[in-house]
């Protein structure tokens, strides 16, 4: 692992900063420190993220906090909306889910993977692998693959339109639904709307199986260069079912380190702190988590696709399945760790999502009206846990007796994957910086890096006004060198 | 002429509610020919609910903008970002373009300044006598629903300058 976190003398480096500012909150910053030939001592991600949110929930009746915690993220609110229904149905008292209302929260649930997946897929990785590099042998090589995948724009935008239609008819509408509640859900999905989402789902899985292939013929123009781009080996993490499946909405944790050997397995992750310990740094308003066992300095972990993927045992659905013993193979027995396999292994996901919808949707009971569970004595605590999008997203709460929240802790997946975000970066920094100019380009590496986790910058809110990016270069004495600005 | 609105905040966000709030007065107001849609981040597929439109109109809370607000006539363009987490309005109409090979309808942002955008708060007093000017201007749009007129009504505005945080 690179020893880049922190420079013995930083008073004496050139500082290089890449810095978003598109949010008024939840911006990102790159830091990197130079020396006076160029070569890299210090690299950090500074993302401003979920400050205050816990206070915010604090105080709130437990019945209300599923619906307020989807203005934590205008991007995932449906994850928080699930993972705080989960926490809630613990702490009422309530017993297991009826097995209709688990289905539709499953069905939610595969409904935005499919969404989030798509729009990333979309509108950041496929300009990244298909444009994003400087190679004209790899240019060419990749505008062949391309033009076989002429429709890609719109099939992002249509896979992502009918993820988020099943959200619409689950939830009830297009923003602040109240789908689920404390114990089950509040509406059913009537034949109409079910039938809607039918007529589509076969089209969509095609659509996610031709992604993948997408990916896995953009790595084949280039198989080491795709495999090694920030590469950054670590513990990765990720909820199985009993069968060792990767399993989104429901499951025990499970680590194993960078050359896949187990440290934990099915813990029950109410218990999550047993196993697993936050950490504050003084440059950065993020937590950084990890694991318990192994200490701060190599309990790191990583989350999302691509530690999902090879953390589990297998997935659930056939042709996800497939592709994934192709992805795993690249690896030869070995786990793989470079930025850009995120890409694979989230389109292998989209895959296993919109063949799960599809068998919900054809399931008899995803139009049952049994949605409440039996109700038990309150329990005061809760915890809920899914893998969203990103990776594997904690919600902890305690309840008062007068039904108040008085305890709140959200480990979300950007924190999850703090660390190993900046290992990536400093994988990149250290091959593509290091003795040559900093140009826009060798920037760009970085911020590819930084896309391939697609990190969540609390964007709750924003504004127009503000620039995208803007990069700048402070020498020693901390003075301002030069300035880019982009977008 | 079919109007679309799109409008996007946080109401538990401070001034990044006066979007959402603006959309609840021309909700309220009950304008059967304007399409309003409302979301908390303006996405890609937001470019479909653009089809079959006359014209676009984005309003959006602004940080560092022209107060009261600014009115501007947009044009496609790709955000350059790192993160899914938001388009611009200029992003939403090149999504429609390359979804759609083809231009997208004339679209309009109108950005009113916000000042505070912290969680848990409500509009700020300034934000509060800037929904009121911008629910002003709204209604002159409303009583003159032409690209032309609303291009004259650009051209007149302060600019929407980016301008970093």
């Amino acid at each position: 692992m690179l020893n880049l976190e922190t420079a013995e003398s930083p008073h004496k480096l050139r500082r290089v900063a890449i810095e978003p500012v598109s949010r008024v909150e939840g911006h990102g910053k790159v830091t990197i420190l130079l020396d006076e030939e160029n070569r890299v001592h210090q690299v950090r991600l500074h993302i401003v993220e979920f400050r205050g949110f816990e206070v915010f929930i604090e105080g709130r009746p437990y019945w209300e906090v599923p619906v307020t915690v989807q203005r934590l993220c205008g991007i995932c609110p449906v994850s928080h909306h699930l993972a705080a229904a989960k926490a809630m149905d613990l702490v009422a008292g309530y017993g297991p889910l009826t097995s209709t209302a688990e289905k539709l929260r499953r069905l939610l649930h595969y409904g935005q993977l499919v969404q989030s997946h798509a729009l990333h897929f979309f509108y950041l990785a496929s300009p990244d692998l298909l444009f994003g590099f400087d190679s004209e042998v790899g240019k060419r090589n990749i505008v062949g693959v391309a033009a076989a995948f002429p429709d890609l724009a719109k099939r992002g935008v249509m896979t992502r339109k009918w993820g988020q239609e099943i959200i619409r008819h689950i939830v009830g509408k297009r923003i602040h639904g109240t789908g689920c509640i404390p114990g089950g859900m509040n509406k059913p999905l009537h034949v109409d709307e079910r039938d809607a989402l039918r007529r589509d789902v076969d089209e969509i899985v095609a659509w996610a199986r031709e992604s993948v292939d997408l990916v896995a013929s953009l790595h084949e123009t280039n198989p080491d260069f795709y495999k090694r781009f920030g590469e950054a080996p670590s513990n990765m993490m990720g909820l199985v079912n009993a069968a060792g499946e990767t399993d989104y909405y429901h499951g025990g944790l499970r680590a194993v380190d960078a050359d896949g050997a187990p440290i934990f397995d099915h813990v029950d992750y109410t218990t999550y702190q047993d196993v697993l310990q936050e950490e504050t740094k003084p440059w950065t308003y993020m937590k950084f988590p990890h694991i318990k066992a192994l200490g701060a300095e190599n309990g790191s972990y990583r989350v999302g696709p691509l530690a999902r993927v090879q953390v589990a045992d297998r997935l659930s659905t056939p042709l996800a399945e497939d592709q994934r013993r192709k992805f795993v193979a690249i690896g030869q027995g070995k786990p793989l760790h470079g930025a850009l396999m995120f890409h694979w292994a989230r389109m292998i996901e989209m895959l296993n999502a919109a063949e799960m919808a599809r068998d919900l949707l054809h399931d008899r009971e995803i139009v049952g009206t049994d949605l409440m569970a039996d109700k038990g004595p309150a329990r005061g605590e809760g915890v809920g846990v899914i893998e969203a999008p990103r990776g594997t997203l904690f919600h902890h709460y305690r309840v008062g007796k007068d039904d108040l929240v008085t305890y709140c802790n959200l480990i979300v997946s950007t924190t999850n994957n703090n660390q190993a975000m900046n290992e990536s970066i400093r994988a990149v920094a250290a091959r593509y910086l290091t003795g040559r100019e900093v140009t826009e380009g060798l920037l760009n590496h970085i911020e590819v890096a930084i896309r391939a986790y697609d990190p969540c910058l609390s964007c709750a809110t924003h504004a127009l006004g503000q620039m995208p990016l803007e990069v700048e270069l402070v020498d020693p004495d901390g003075a301002l060198v030069s300035r880019v600005r982009r977008g | 002429m079919r109007l679309v609105v799109l409008g996007w905040g946080n109401d538990s966000r401070g001034d990044d509610a006066l979007g959402p709030a603006l959309l609840d007065r021309m909700t309220a107001a009950g304008r059967p020919e304007v399409t309003i849609v409302e979301d908390y981040q303006l996405q890609v597929e937001h470019a479909l609910d653009l089809v079959g439109a006359d014209c676009a109109l984005f309003i959006d809370a602004g940080k560092g903008t022209p107060a009261p607000y600014a009115f501007s006539r947009l044009a496609p363009k790709r955000d350059a970002t790192h993160s899914t987490h938001a388009l611009s309005p200029e992003a939403v109409l090149d999504v429609y373009l390359q979804v759609r090979g083809e231009a997208p309808p004339p679209a309009f942002a109108l950005c009113v300044r916000g000042e505070s955008f912290e969680l848990g708060e409500g509009l700020t007093r300034d934000g509060l006598e800037r929904l009121e000017l911008a629910w002003s201007f709204i209604q002159t749009l409303m009583a003159e629903q032409s690209v032309e007129a609303w291009d004259r009504l650009a051209r007149q505005s302060a600019p929407l300058v980016r301008v970093p945080a």
